[in-house]
């Protein structure tokens, strides 16, 4: 196959297994009440599955993070949470300030 | 059809000092360059954000096509990465539904949910009238969606210009982000808990699965937190 072939049934793969996730997803909120107990597990089992990527995002990165030092990365996170919570919750100036302390230190 | 001026409301949540924007762009100029290394050209790396638009997923096929993995493989590794939009998902829409509300607004801007979006959501679904939160969500949706293609594209074009350095700072614009934007979440003790335990348990069953990382973290720790909140009156 052409490399060309080989990246359109890459995306449509990918396209399709992340779509499925979304769209059993919004199958299942039909059934799901707001008050019900399902909804709170269902609550704290996204939250703990995305805190679970952000952690291994941070710990084992993927892409060009991984040529990072580990112990930067963590430095770099708890900086920024320290002056996210220091300017009552203002994202903007933690996520700018994230990528210039790493690009510094690295 | 769509109320408009919740439509706009959404859009505008673009905007203001919990703006995604500047971290969505981050990432994805990240994403555009690194396709664009994986031999993607300009309008396939629009289209894996166009229909993807979810990072990890879209991090995991490049990292794949550069190794040679089979698109079976493929399949399974996204789909394994990307089965946290299922609770995402079903831990949101409730909180959207209407009776007045057509089906189809539902399954079609599932699509949308990821996890800048999911947040943003979460956060101010409260402000909105609930008739009119699925609106309010599209508005959320095409902001972001809109922005990540718009950047890969950027990203795409721009990846000569930018180098290492840059991009491994932009690269952790995102997990940083997020992590701020979970911690401002963190008002009761089960979500506080799911966070903690969540992030604990991923990088620690990563060790001995990485594929299965996510999924048995997040169902571990979630469950374990559900459970303690219901004991301790949340």
């Amino acid at each position: 196959m052409e490399s060309s072939q080989i990246i359109i049934l890459a995306i449509i793969a990918t396209s399709l297994a992340t779509f499925i996730s979304r769209f059993m997803g919004a199958l299942t909120s039909k059934k799901v009440s707001v008050n019900s107990k399902i909804f709170q597990w269902f609550n704290c089992v996204a939250y703990s599955t995305l805190a679970a990527l952000l952690g291994r995002m941070i710990i084992f990165p993927a892409g060009v993070l991984a040529e990072s030092f580990l112990f930067i990365r963590i430095v770099v996170l708890a900086i920024c949470i320290i002056i996210f919570i220091l300017t009552k919750k203002n994202l903007v100036i933690p996520t700018i300030f994230s990528a210039a302390l790493l690009s510094f230190l690295n | 059809m769509i109320n408009s001026k919740v439509f706009f409301q959404g859009l505008k949540s673009l905007k203001g000092s919990k703006s995604p924007a500047i971290p969505l762009a981050a990432c994805f100029v990240a994403l555009g360059a690194l396709l664009k290394d994986a031999g993607f050209n300009l309008q396939q790396s629009a289209a894996s954000s166009l229909f993807t638009y979810a990072l990890p997923g879209q991090l995991v096929m490049a990292e794949s096509l550069l190794v040679g993995a089979s698109l079976v493989n493929i399949f399974i590794a996204v789909w394994l990465v990307n089965f946290r939009l299922y609770p995402m998902t079903v831990s949101l829409f409730p909180l959207l539904e209407h009776n007045s509300q057509p089906k189809w607004k539902y399954y079609l801007s599932c699509h949308f949910l990821a996890v800048t979006s999911w947040l943003i959501a979460k956060d101010t679904y409260k402000k909105i009238n609930k008739k009119h939160r699925i609106d309010f969500w599209i508005g959320i949706g095409i902001g972001t969606w809109t922005t990540a293609i718009l950047m890969t594209m950027a990203g795409y074009l721009s990846a000569d210009y930018l180098n290492k350095d840059m991009l491994i700072g932009l690269a952790i614009v995102n997990p940083v982000y997020f992590f701020c934007m979970m911690i401002g979440a963190m008002k009761d003790l089960s979500v506080s808990i799911s966070v903690v335990a969540g992030t604990i348990l991923g990088p620690l069953i990563y060790l001995i699965s990485a594929e299965w990382a996510l999924l048995f973290a997040g169902l571990i720790s979630g469950t374990a937190a559900f459970l303690f909140g219901e004991k301790n009156g949340k």
